[in-house]
């Protein structure tokens, strides 16, 4: 196989990481202003973030290790994707900066107001990627115009065209249901029921969804016949979502979603190779050859890459062993963090504010 | 403002600020790590509580500094895409690499060790703060590597056929010698932060607890904690010191024009003198720079280790650099890159003075690792003097404000040019590539000036809130006890270590 293509499929390979990974991260810190039950908001709340606390860091790295990846083999690719995505990107950016650190800062403050604004972060910083990496790798896909020196010229609201919208929901709704899914099989009680539920009606919005934006793409952008297995793949797997989210069967669920979003990078990768990123007119095309760098950078990526990334899955892989346990409201220790006002008891905040925790702790 | 303009103010407002928490970060985890590790060598609960206090203040450090360094990634492609047309295939390597070696493990460990400390055993979880020590400096080395590369172009060659840099060896770029140099300057720099801040805050906090009658606690658990930030002060002092005269050495022969542009000097010179004083008028060129406290033959020493040596001033580098250039262009029919304006030197004000800012602030943790060295010489004594309290406070954003400046003097002094072109012996012709010529050409002014709106407000409230997180977190102390979490230690008080119905003994 060319070294292109080894990167091409890399590439994908990371992308994957990515989606299937803080796609669940995404999908339970969008439902945080969805799931909730008042009355206990502030423990569900804890649950449905400490689910996924020790992992979201180590899962937002494919993202880095994806856009160094593209650099590093495909900077053509990098710059004009980069440049001509501007907008969607600085968006992007403003919602992981928020995201990274309400996770962190959240506790701090033993405050009702100041984890309110924390949890908005949450939910701003997951909705707003969720939607804009499906607008953007339906574009990708789709083709955007580009000039001969592979400049994009066409504009930030010729990105906003029906398909990439729809694009746009699909990772949405397939987010929402893979961080459902996620969150029953990792808590207990009546937070994994709610999940169970939520993942029982939104699976079969998004089995139409995703199953109409797919048979689109394959139809309309798609230049070879066997993307279409991936097309099957992705439907029969999201039929199985739906049939063993209603059956309450989690894992086989979470294992389902996963196989999906794989089928989908399948197919959108799929379709777009050997281009990397399609032009309307097809002679300005980036492609694996005119976009990549050269042969000695890719061998060198190539051993790196083929050394480190098993390592880095045996390790990640490791840290959902250990914190493989259910969560339930009973494991969420009282609130640990100061407040401003020095004066002020913390645990007397958390009582006040009437969503503090059962366990009073110091 | 052009787009040009516009993007070089957005890299350097959100590259200083980022590194305003990326020092911290560097130099507090491995100070951590040897706490904890103190811990469990001795057992004694003293390090096990100045593990979680600092290992808070790392924490709230922390997010801010990975959350402002997804930017930095990102901002290449977005506002600097022809210098990544340029130099990717030489410069995306080091990134890559830093993602899937380092943000990978520190990611992942980080994750494991504040959510591990009732699930793993003992040794485990201390690993686990020391990979994440070991990541973040790994990390500050490929970083680095790639920056070094701009200013010191090596293991790559000129490609005239698609106009770009090429790389030809990856083992020169990861041993260029100016990696080599920045990077225990930049480490030893961030250990002098993190020594100080220690320091700082534990000697505020021991003279507090002195005066307030506490004199056991300032003993037994402020007093260690400002010997051990005293150490990785005078380590890092030292370290700093060392690699940045090795820096000057090796910058005097690949960018003479910084240098020269830091001393201010605009004539070339035998024996070129050190200012310590000038001032310039508001052209800010050569004709208006006059020298008022100067030390004779130092600069000339600093650059070769011979006061006599002569040293090439602005002026004769500039005519140098437009020769040299222009012949290169000429002689292989490639399209001229400049034009008669060009400058080839950077702002001498802001090269002058960043210098000497970041040297000054540099040696103000002197003054508390000074005070602290003859206050507590005896073993075991405390002191109550309030100054010293004070002293310690104000010491700790000194290697901050030395670290800022340090920046903005090697990015700034690199200027015009984004890929400095070396002379002799070590340059590549034709990889060198004006900044005006680096930045994206289909990105409107319009759409930079929102972002960097967007950035500057977003980065002034988080800004705050960190400021605020940090204060109250330093201000708090040290706990008056600490539980040990180990599994180990709750199969010793006859609990079961798998016990499903325990609360967590730390959750978000």
């Amino acid at each position: 196989m060319e070294l292109t293509t080894v990167w091409f499929v890399l590439i994908a390979v990371l992308w994957t990481g990515y989606l299937v990974l803080e796609g669940f991260d995404f999908g339970v810190g969008m439902l945080l202003g969805i799931l909730p039950k008042k009355g206990d908001k502030e423990r569900e709340r804890r649950v449905m973030i400490n689910t996924i606390g020790p992992v979201w860091d180590g899962n937002e790295v494919w993202l880095l290790t994806a856009g160094g990846a593209t650099f590093a083999a495909f900077p053509e690719w990098y710059a004009t994707l980069f440049s001509g995505f501007y907008l969607p990107l600085f968006l992007i950016l403003l919602a992981l900066i928020v995201r990274v650190c309400a996770f962190e800062w959240r506790g701090k403050i033993n405050d009702a107001r100041w984890r309110a604004w924390a949890d908005r972060a949450l939910i701003f910083g997951s909705w707003l990627p969720s939607v804009l990496w499906g607008v953007a790798f339906a574009n990708i896909v789709r083709g955007v115009e580009l000039d001969a020196d592979h400049q994009y010229v066409g504009g930030f609201f010729a990105l906003l065209n029906p398909f990439a919208l729809l694009g746009g929901v699909v990772t949405t709704l397939i987010f929402l249901t893979h961080g459902a899914i996620f969150l029953a099989l990792k808590s207990d009680g009546d937070i994994r029921r709610r999940a169970g539920d939520f993942a029982a009606r939104s699976s079969v919005a998004t089995l139409v969804a995703a199953g109409a934006w797919a048979i689109w793409l394959q139809l309309a952008y798609a230049d070879a016949a066997w993307t279409w297995a991936a097309v099957a793949v992705a439907a029969v797997a999201l039929v199985l979502v739906v049939l063993a989210a209603r059956a309450r069967r989690e894992g086989q669920a979470f294992v389902a979603s996963a196989v999906a979003i794989v089928a989908a990078v399948v197919l959108i990768f799929g379709s777009l190779f050997p281009d990397v990123m399609p032009a309307f007119d097809a002679a300005n095309s980036l492609t694996v050859d005119n976009a990549a760098s050269t042969d000695y950078t890719l061998t060198v990526m190539t051993w790196v890459a083929v050394i480190l990334t098993p390592i880095v899955l045996l390790y990640q892989g490791w840290t959902y062993w250990v914190f493989r346990k259910r969560l339930t409201t009973e494991h969420i220790p009282a609130h640990t963090g100061l407040t401003f006002r020095r004066d002020e008891p913390a645990a007397v905040a958390g009582a006040s504010s009437g969503e503090g925790s059962g366990t009073i702790k110091e | 403002m052009d787009a040009l303009d516009l993007a070089r103010w957005q890299f350097g407002i959100t590259t200083v600020y980022h590194f305003i928490f990326v020092p911290l970060t560097i130099g507090l985890s491995p100070l951590v790590a040897i706490m904890q590790t103190l811990w469990y060598r001795t057992g004694n609960e003293r390090w096990l509580r100045l593990t979680k206090f600092f290992g808070k203040l790392l924490l709230i450090n922390f997010a801010i500094g990975v959350a402002t360094g997804i930017v930095q990634e990102f901002q290449f492609g977005m506002a600097w895409s022809e210098y990544s047309r340029f130099v990717g295939d030489v410069f995306g390597a080091p990134l890559a690499m830093e993602a899937l070696a380092a943000f990978f493990v520190e990611s992942t460990f980080l994750g494991l060790w504040i959510f591990g400390w009732d699930r793993l055993p003992k040794k485990i979880h201390l690993a686990c703060i020391w990979a994440v020590a070991l990541a973040t400096n790994l990390s500050a080395f490929f970083i680095l590597a790639a920056n070094s590369w701009m200013q010191h172009p090596v293991g790559v060659e000129y490609n005239f056929e698609t106009g770009r840099a090429e790389m030809n060896d990856i083992g020169a770029v990861l041993t260029n010698p100016t990696v080599l140099a920045a990077f225990p300057h930049t480490i030893t720099a961030a250990l002098l932060t993190a020594g100080t801040f220690v320091a700082g805050i534990a000697a505020w906090w021991m003279v507090k607890k002195v005066r307030s009658g506490d004199t056991a606690t300032a003993r037994d658990v402020y007093r260690p904690a400002v010997i051990l930030g005293l150490v990785a002060m005078l380590v890092g002092g030292a370290g700093v010191a060392v690699s940045g005269d090795q820096q000057a050495k090796l910058m005097f022969e690949q960018q003479p024009a910084k240098m020269a542009a830091a001393e201010g000097l605009c004539e070339s010179t035998d024996g070129a003198s050190f200012s310590i004083l000038a001032i310039g008028d508001l052209t800010n060129d050569c004709d208006g720079v006059r020298h008022l406290i100067e030390i004779p033959g130092l600069t000339s020493f600093l650059a070769t280790n011979d006061f006599d040596a002569p040293i090439r001033g602005v002026d004769e580098l500039q005519d140098y650099y437009a020769q040299w250039i222009r012949d290169w262009e000429e002689a292989n029919g490639v399209e001229a890159t400049f034009d008669d304006d060009t400058r080839f030197y950077p702002n001498l004000a802001i090269t002058y003075w960043s210098f000497r800012l970041m040297i000054g602030f540099g040696i103000g943790s002197a003054a508390l690792s000074l005070a602290a060295l003859w206050l507590l010489r005896k073993k075991g004594t405390v002191t109550d003097k309030q100054w010293f309290g004070t002293l310690g406070v104000a010491a700790i954003a000194t290697p901050f404000l030395a670290s800022a400046f340090g920046w903005i003097f090697t990015e700034m002094g690199r200027q015009p040019w984004v890929v400095a072109p070396n002379p002799d012996p070590s340059g590549v012709d034709g990889v060198w590539l004006l900044t005006a010529r680096g930045v994206s050409v289909v990105t409107s002014p319009a759409t930079i000036l929102i972002s960097l709106i967007g950035f500057t407000l977003l980065y002034g409230v988080l800004a705050v809130v960190w400021y605020r997180l940090m204060h109250r977190y330093a201000v708090e102390g040290v706990a008056e006890s600490e539980k040990d979490p180990s599994p180990e230690a709750r199969a010793a008080a006859g609990r079961d270590g798998s016990d499903d119905d325990s609360t967590l003994s730390f959750a978000y």
